[in-house]
């Protein structure tokens, strides 16, 4: 036993020790705490990493409890940033105010959510916002893909979607159903997109629907669905993402930024490195970028909160 | 067919039975095991040891997660072990049968049973809020020792009941204490037991995820902790984090980073059950 607890020890000194040292004299310290959506995840984590490089010291950690989960520690002061696939909701917003929690919110990124089915899936080209709905409201009758056009094939549909505790879950119930969280219940809900990926791969009668990253990755193993909201079909790309033709299932990233953390130097610095850099980390880590002046406004929203203080 | 050759009939169907179901385990985890290092073996060198996550698949490493469970799982072990096993003594030797301690002790069956995020939710109310400790690997260690009690506190008192009674007799009948005994007699007889309870425990503790989730684990820390009040990421957060992201590099890590795991679980038992063995060759 002794020896046992010994060899975990030299274990526990050993990582102690081997932290990377700084090879640069750089001032700033302090930690940073983010936690929150799941998506936004790989986009923060891209930016703490490459901030490590040039401020070694300023300790960055990013969590991924979720949008709905991220907001419950920021709202008690608990992390300095929190990520967000969709807004603040109503009683997100009064456990701030109860905690006297401050905030400015930052767009980072867009993505596009994106409709899918089987590779082999040769009739569900396109679909209009109205037949979403009605395939993907509460207590929906449609069982066949016919009960939706009756010229697609009498045969059953299978469809995946997030679970509740996704940001994209209540980002389309909001813009398709019109009310935030109003889905049917008899699909699929998974919590890793990878499980719905590989589910509509196998099955010529699924559908489902995810992040643009998702599908990207994935081009070659599934179909995509394209988007009439009134104004003609649109399929979900880089380019009509970012200029929001892709409606109404652009959405929009966030961070939200606690105010009095935003007033520690090493949390501005931080901040104006995220939006600086966000346009090329976002899109490596499969996201769309805003244009220029998008970012150009968000440093200007931040900046001004600085000087109010 | 006589008595004696039905029941010769039954005993070597049951014999066959047996063999197929043991096979069967062990067949599942053959399967996983291969699955996992077609996957993932190549990706397992030097340098996927230790660097820091990544937003490239091909850059990222494991290094804070694995130290972050190893200091994890110390500290679980420091917490987890004096307790439960007081505990299991106590209620075996010290406590009389009463209605309070039969309920005590469904309890603590019943406790082994519950989910493990209720764990985290309480180890969130109790160790992050209330005593402030936030989500520190203290936070952490605190809730998995909660998680894994149970499950100590019941081993230690089936290896102490599984001692013979008449050692104990022997004890006091050279007049030796109760805390003699139990020190002298009932603890070296029983170790093996509770340390087979131990390994149990703390193979569960090592693959949790949902309750740290809850108490603070983090999925990015470029950092590994250097006190107990400090943030931290262990491997099944790095490799859920991992199999949910898009990229196909990605997967391939998660099966790095779950090998790693296993053989960081064979090396915990394999030093258990060296130990185990050890001990139970000087008690013969």
């Amino acid at each position: 036993m002794k020896k046992l607890v010994i060899i975990m020890s030299i274990a526990l000194v050993m990582g102690s020790c081997g932290e990377k040292k700084a090879d640069k004299a750089t001032e700033l310290t302090g930690s940073i705490s983010i936690d929150g959506s799941g998506t936004v995840y790989p986009v923060s984590e891209a930016v703490a990493e490459e901030f490590l490089a040039i401020e070694p010291k300023v300790k960055v950690t990013v969590g991924e409890s979720g949008t709905g989960g991220g907001f419950k520690k920021f709202a008690t002061g608990v992390t300095d940033i929190s990520n967000a696939s969709r807004d603040i909701k109503g009683k997100e917003i009064e456990l701030c105010k109860e905690n006297g929690i401050e905030y400015i919110k930052l767009t980072v990124a867009l993505d596009g959510i994106t409709v899918v089915v089987n590779k082999e899936n040769t009739w569900a080209k396109s679909m209009t916002t109205e037949e979403l709905k009605k395939l993907w409201e509460p207590n929906s009758t449609v069982k066949k893909w016919n009960d939706i056009r009756a010229e697609w094939p009498n045969e059953e549909i299978h469809l995946y979607g997030p679970n509740t505790s996704h940001g994209t879950y209540d980002f389309f119930t909001e813009e398709i159903m019109g009310e935030s969280g109003a889905s049917r219940t008899d699909y699929n809900a998974v919590s890793d997109y990878n499980v719905a990926v590989q589910g509509i791969e196998k099955d010529v009668n699924a559908l489902g629907y995810f992040g643009l990253s998702y599908y990207e990755e994935n081009k070659d193993k599934l179909g995509v669905v394209g988007i009439d909201n009134g104004s003609g079909v649109v399929l979900p790309s880089i380019e009509t993402v970012a200029n929001n033709q892709y409606a109404p299932l652009s959405r929009s990233l966030f961070i939200f930024v606690n105010k009095k953390s935003a007033q520690r130097p090493e949390v501005q610095k931080f901040i104006s490195f995220y939006l600086a850099n966000a346009p090329k980390l976002s899109k490596e880590v499969g996201y769309v970028p805003m244009p220029q002046s998008g970012y150009d406004e968000q440093v200007k929203a931040f900046n001004e909160i600085l000087i109010k203080q | 067919m006589n008595n004696h050759k039905k029941n010769k009939y039954i005993d070597q169907s049951f014999k066959v039975l047996g063999i197929l179901f043991t096979m069967l385990g062990i067949f599942i985890l053959g399967v996983l095991i291969y699955n996992i290092v077609i996957a993932g073996f190549t990706r397992i060198n030097w340098d996927f040891l230790t660097s820091l996550p990544s937003r490239k698949p091909e850059r990222a490493g494991i290094y804070t997660a694995i130290i972050g469970t190893l200091d994890l799982m110390l500290l679980t072990v420091l917490f987890a072990i004096p307790i439960g096993v007081g505990a299991g003594i106590y209620l075996e030797e010290y406590a009389k049968k009463s209605k309070f301690s039969s309920i005590l002790e469904i309890n603590i069956s019943n406790l082994a049973g519950v989910p493990s995020i209720i764990y985290g939710l309480l180890g969130l109310g109790i160790f992050v809020r209330f005593f402030g400790f936030g989500g520190s690997i203290l936070s952490g260690s605190l809730t998995l020792s909660l998680l894994i009690l149970p499950i100590i506190i019941v081993a230690t008192r089936e290896a102490i009941k599984a001692v013979p009674h008449s050692l104990k007799e022997a004890s006091y009948g050279l007049g030796a204490s109760k805390w003699q005994t139990i020190k002298n007699v009932v603890l070296p007889s029983s170790f093996g037991g509770i340390l087979t309870g131990i390994i149990l425990s703390l193979s569960r503790a090592i693959g949790e995820t949902a309750p740290l989730i809850v108490v603070g684990a983090m999925a990015y820390v470029p950092f590994v902790p250097h006190s107990i009040f400090d943030t931290y990421s262990v491997l099944p957060m790095q490799i859920f984090s991992w199999t949910t992201r898009p990229q196909q590099g990605f997967a391939i890590a998660a099966a790095g980073a779950i090998i790693v795991l296993l053989i960081i679980t064979f090396v915990m038992n394999g030093i258990a059950v060296y130990f185990r063995n050890k001990w139970q060759k000087r008690l013969k």
